[in-house]
């Protein structure tokens, strides 16, 4: 790694955060109050991207219905996270194949590429464990929820 | 803590947010902006509607940052920028454009 670091434009210094999302959506507080934690770290101009292994991968699951259990259902709050400028989502392959699912179970979350006529792109990208491993060292904050 | 309109009672948090979103409405979002000082106008409620339809496609309040660069793609430039926004909600449009449209605070209001 680098020992400069690089400079945004009010001369803050950029860092690279992950969040690592290990839980399943609903027993616990920890995905939602990952996702709160997530936006509101979208407001720092910071390099931010969220990694899904585990039962995390459960989170991103398409078509996601809460009403049995008596509460709000977020999950379309992943959708919103392009808006938020937030457009690196990791989702480990194996997580992904040991429990019975495929990229086809996921949300479309998509953002547009400003420096690509707005295109838009997908923000899911499902990366291998040694991959996933490799991004994690990059990083200066990873945080485990 | 409480807003009082023709009979009814819709309970408010400590910073004037409603507690219950289903009670919104119409009347009450007049009630909640003549509280913040602000006369509701056709630009005023097409931010308004704007929020709420966000809020049921997201279930998330924008910030303000996320709030005007989304105007700025669904109404224009001449709309989707600071000037014009706080023109419209002096004390921050996501602020008090959620409050009036019945909605959460926004996340990542900081």
């Amino acid at each position: 790694m680098s020992d400069i670091e690089a400079p945004d434009a009010e001369g803050g210094v950029v860092k690279k955060f992950m969040f690592v999302n290990r839980k399943s959506p609903h027993g616990t507080v920890y995905a939602v109050e990952s996702l709160e934690v997530v936006l509101i770290s979208a407001a720092f101009d910071q390099d931010v991207s969220l990694a899904f292994l585990d039962d995390g991968v459960f989170q991103i699951v398409k078509q996601q219905d809460t009403s049995g259990l008596g509460i709000k259902n977020f999950s379309p709050a992943y959708r919103a996270l392009g808006d938020f400028e937030i457009t690196k989502l990791y989702v480990e392959q194996e997580a992904l194949d040991e429990r019975g699912l495929t990229a086809d179970d996921l949300m479309e979350i998509m953002y547009e590429d400003e420096d690509d006529d707005y295109e838009e792109k997908p923000s899911v990208r499902v990366v291998g464990r040694g991959e996933l491993s490799k991004l994690m060292s990059e990083q200066d904050v990873l945080l485990s929820f | 803590m409480a807003y009082q309109y023709n009979g009814t009672t819709v309970e408010h948090d400590e910073e004037g947010y409603i507690t219950d979103i289903s009670l919104w409405s119409r009347e009450l979002a007049d009630i909640i902006a003549k509280d913040e000082n602000i006369e509701m106008t056709d630009e005023h409620w097409e931010v308004v509607n704007f929020l709420r339809d966000y809020y049921e496609e997201y279930q998330i309040a924008p910030a303000v940052r996320v709030l005007i660069k989304s105007i700025k793609k669904s109404m224009g430039k001449d709309k989707g920028n600071n000037k014009y926004m706080y023109h419209l909600f002096p004390y921050g449009p996501a602020k008090q454009a959620c409050k009036i449209a019945g909605l959460p605070k926004p996340t990542g209001c900081v």
